[in-house]
């Protein structure tokens, strides 16, 4: 991949920012999204609160059903391949997805490498629950990030703690003194002219979004307000009692999450949320995988 | 004197660092209550426009920023913001300020994998470095008062009618400056 075409990528996730991406499984869920002000849906076979319950091998979706996502929405499609499973991505690639998520809601095909994305003229997303992963993904050639969370919960506090961790982690690197970012080079693994740009910018070099237990208008506010740049909704929208009208509530969340007046008239009357589980009762933690 | 970028969605905190670098006042505008007097012109910045649309219109943007426009603010619409002015969208879409007589195609360049960059002459402005993300492109003029400031492979990318200003591409994501200052000149 050349310099421009990973430009290129960067710029598109800059475009979605401000803006919520929502899981659908069918076109008829990605027009829902569309409609309700969706700026990219991800489309899979089953959203991760059905991935948790039902349990075994989690893989890539269907391209015919990929594609029938594309042919239904005029908004960026992005869909999911397995963490090091670089013959998935190439064929989301064949099938022009606008973007590639490596995620750790499936299973992980690799359990040492991710998949070197410098390879591939898509871009990708990846997940993160702190600065070292966040930048190691990023020198692989994601050209996005996205907070771990944990999907399929409905439960925040995860998607916060990462949110927190990484922005923690920057204004400490921010704060060193240049003769110490080499050690700090090693430490995260990562190279030095990655860490210094961290450094002298005091923010990540591609756009970083939540995601992973955002279920209600409020989530996304958090989210935002801890220094999201937008929103990716799972499980949460379309697992609870009024998909539309909270898909709706959520991007306009998004827009305007330093605004408690708005907030509050956004968050009347959605009906019911997603149930939801606790971190404590969750048998298995997604964001443990892939680091 | 203040520009106001519309801030709903998208990429408008890159063209609040344009204008910073110029030395210009802004201010984001989310809500009705943003658009203060002192605001004489206006940015929509690039990200989605069925996004963009829908929350203009929801969060009761929409009559306000048309009345500005129609009034003869200079504004500036990138890429997404270009579809919100056209006053036709080809594939049926419904127009949204429509103040702008050319007809536009969306994601006229296909996937994410059509997104490409080029270095062209934009009006008086020679060697622009333009960045195509998902782009439209404009397919026809509807009048002949627009003035087509840039082709790119034969399709037309950038078009000045009166005050306004629509481009396919996005000048807010490069260190070149000179169509923010075009935009400040009107």
């Amino acid at each position: 991949m050349n310099n421009d075409r990973y430009q290129l990528n960067k710029e598109l996730a800059q475009m979605l920012k401000g803006g919520v991406i929502m899981d659908v499984t069918t076109p008829e869920q990605a027009k829902i999204a569309e409609a309700a002000g969706a700026c990219a849906v991800m489309a899979l076979e089953r959203i991760p609160a059905d991935i948790r319950a039902a349990g075994g091998v989690s893989r890539m979706s269907d391209p015919a059903m990929i594609k029938g996502i594309q042919e239904a929405v005029s908004i960026p499609v992005m869909a999911k391949c397995r963490i090091g499973h670089f013959a998935e991505a190439q064929i989301l690639e064949a099938i022009e997805i606008d973007y590639i998520d490596e995620s750790e809601v499936l299973s992980p095909a690799d359990d040492v490498y991710h998949i070197d994305k410098t390879r591939f003229r898509v871009p990708f997303v990846c997940g993160a629950k702190n600065l070292g992963e966040a930048l190691r993904r990023i020198s692989e050639g994601a050209s996005m990030i996205r907070t771990k969370g944990e999907p399929g919960t409905g439960d925040v506090v995860q998607a916060v703690r990462h949110m927190r961790m990484i922005q923690s982690e920057i204004s400490q690197l921010a704060s060193r003194r240049d003769d110490e970012l080499f050690e700090e080079a090693k430490r995260l693994q990562v190279s030095v002219e990655l860490v210094k740009y961290v450094h002298d910018n005091r923010k990540l070099p591609v756009v970083n979004f939540a995601a992973g237990g955002v279920a209600t208008p409020a989530d996304a506010a958090l989210m935002m307000q801890l220094g999201a740049e937008g929103v990716f909704v799972g499980s949460g929208i379309f697992k609870s009692g009024n998909p539309e009208k909270r898909a709706q509530a959520i991007v306009k969340a998004v827009t305007n999450y330093d605004n408690p007046d708005i907030l509050a008239k956004l968050s009347e009357n959605l009906g019911e949320a997603m149930v939801g589980i606790n971190e404590q009762e969750i048998a298995l933690l997604m964001a443990e995988r892939g680091k | 004197m203040a520009v106001a970028i519309i801030a709903v969605q998208g990429a408008f905190r890159e063209h609040g660092d344009c204008l910073e670098k110029l030395g210009v006042d802004y201010r984001f505008i989310r809500t009705p209550s943003d658009i203060t007097d002192d605001i004489d012109r206006l940015i929509l910045p690039g990200g989605e426009s069925t996004t963009q649309r829908k929350l203009l219109h929801e969060l009761g943007l929409f009559e306000p920023i048309k009345e500005f426009i129609c009034a003869g603010a200079p504004v500036m619409g990138t890429c997404a913001g270009l579809i919100l002015l056209s006053e036709r969208i080809s594939g049926g879409d419904e127009t949204v300020f429509g103040t702008l007589p050319v007809s536009v195609y969306r994601n006229g360049y296909g996937r994410q994998l059509g997104s490409f960059s080029a270095v062209g002459n934009v009006g008086v402005i020679a060697d622009y470095p333009m960045r195509f993300i998902r782009a439209p492109f404009i397919e026809s003029v509807l009048s002949d008062d627009v003035e087509i400031l840039n082709v790119t492979d034969n399709k037309i990318t950038a078009v000045r009618f009166r005050n306004q200003i629509g481009l396919s591409f996005h000048p807010e994501l490069t260190d070149d400056t000179r169509i923010h200052e075009l935009f400040l000149s009107i």
